[in-house]
């Protein structure tokens, strides 16, 4: 089978950019519970348990960049974090291969915990003179809860989007050989 | 072939990280007008349109999650101030209950100037108590025979005569209003001097009546009856009422101009919301 890498390319630039443009554009003004959801780092965590380490170490790194030159931050930083998350979500699905449907809540929930305490700790490093608060604490503990319960539907709508561009995992292919008898479920029908 | 891969992801990641930081130094190391900040600025100018365009579409969803926000900071909102009307409600009947008591005892303090009450050493109470039923004609108070309380004085209020003391404890006594069926109290019509007792109407308990009288005194509605205080310079039948106490008002006469005539009294006190009184302890030593 073919791998369509234009496509996914394409499928993740739109998603890259459509997520970047929600986020600055609606979510970031839309406040549940004293806090706002934060899709990006969800979205990538999912592309990364979607498509692999290497292409969602490069999806966080783009988006990173986007969101960094969008929203006039210093450029970099988001970068930074994202890689770190989508390569660690792919690197995570390509080592245990998690079968659970908690896996997205779980990993959405580490991915956003990462890229708030990550980010917060470069800004600390970079000299942002902020008091770690309890406040900055309760905030980010409410976006990594918020996150956790919108883990589930991003991944499965990022999923949906990505399916058919996504090159075919092997493993995947060895399980359902495992389950099927060597056949694809149609052949069998 | 493995190890290739991993080499290239090792590379790739490698070249994200190595990526990032430079552009981080270069970011921090270039002036405002640089080269990141100039395509920061190009890609604001693209993205802002859009952006813009993003959140009038949006606007709806936005809206619609801040209603949902916006009802549920209004509910804990409500709480707060929930508490707060019923801290102020609190505050609204306390003052209230003052406001009320400061315009008794004003109206007290003119009844003991006015009628020079102070020889009497009245002593202020509170009633602590009413009688429940229809029939109403008793109250307690919360001063008794420590405060000088005895049997059969006056009590009074800012408008007016309210009843004589029938019972005393050491702390507390019950006062028998001027409405109850036994009472008998001299009184004379102020304006002109018509003596006559003052006691309840059968069957009408709040229903005052000055009878006694002769056919020959005038009487009319409107006239206010007084007591009498004690008549007799001998001292033989003290009354327990101070004289020039307000009793009622007259509101009609019954068979006027004869031996018979009555007229009827509607009382000063509100005897129904009393709250604050005064006993007064010493006998009148005054006579007409």
């Amino acid at each position: 089978m073919r791998v369509a890498v234009p496509q996914l390319v394409l499928r993740l630039a739109f998603l890259g950019i459509v997520t970047v443009l929600v986020q600055v554009s609606a979510i970031t003004q839309i406040e549940l519970f004293g806090t706002n959801a934060d899709l990006v780092p969800l979205v990538i965590a999912a592309v990364g348990l979607l498509a692999g380490s290497l292409s969602g170490a490069c999806f966080g790194f783009f988006v990173g960049l986007f969101l960094d030159l969008a929203l006039v931050q210093t450029v970099g930083l988001s970068s930074l974090v994202y890689v770190g998350i989508g390569y660690g979500a792919g690197r995570f699905r390509e080592l245990r291969d998690p079968q659970s449907a908690l896996v997205p809540l779980a990993v959405g929930a580490a991915a956003t915990a990462l890229a708030t305490v990550g980010y917060s700790l470069m800004q600390f490093l970079l000299g942002v003179d902020a008091p770690v608060s309890f406040l900055l604490a309760r905030d980010i503990l409410a976006t990594i809860l918020l996150n956790a319960v919108l883990a589930t539907p991003i991944y499965a709508g990022v999923r949906r989007m990505l399916l058919s561009a996504l090159p075919e995992d092997p493993r995947r292919r060895r399980r359902r050989a495992y389950t099927t008898g060597g056949l694809s479920p149609l052949s069998r029908a | 072939m493995y190890d290739k891969t991993v080499r290239r992801r090792r590379a790739v990641l490698g070249l994200l990280v190595a990526s990032s930081l430079i552009l981080l130094t270069a970011y921090f190391g270039e002036s405002a007008g640089g080269g990141l900040h100039a395509i920061q600025r190009g890609v604001l100018d693209v993205v802002s349109p859009v952006q813009e365009g993003a959140s009038r579409v949006l606007k709806p969803v936005r809206d619609l999650f801040g209603w949902a926000g916006d009802t549920l900071d209004a509910k804990a909102e409500l709480k707060g101030a929930r508490r707060e009307r019923d801290a102020l409600r609190q505050q609204l009947v306390q003052t209230q209950a003052k406001l009320r008591e400061s315009a008794q005892l004003k109206d007290q303090e003119l009844l003991n100037q006015v009628h020079d009450l102070s020889d009497n050493a009245p002593v202020r109470a509170r009633v602590i108590g009413k009688d429940p039923n229809l029939w109403f004609d008793q109250v307690t108070i919360d001063q008794g025979t420590t405060a000088g309380v005895r049997r059969n004085q006056a009590v009074v209020n800012g408008q007016g005569l309210v009843g004589r003391v029938t019972f005393v404890t050491a702390s507390t006594a019950i006062v028998t209003l001027i409405t109850n069926h036994t009472t008998k109290i001299g009184g004379t019509v102020s304006e002109s001097g018509v003596e006559g007792l003052v006691g309840v109407e059968q069957g009408h308990p709040t229903d005052l009546v000055l009878d006694s009288l002769s056919g020959k005194d005038q009487l009319s509605a409107g006239q206010i009856v007084v007591t009498s205080g004690t008549t007799s310079n001998v001292g033989l039948y003290p009354s327990p009422y101070p004289r020039d106490i307000p009793i009622g008002r007259v509101t009609s006469v019954q068979d006027p101009g004869t031996d018979d005539q009555q007229a009827h009294l509607t009382p000063f006190a509100d005897l129904r919301r009393l709250d604050l009184v005064e006993v007064l302890t010493k006998p009148d030593v005054r006579s007409r």
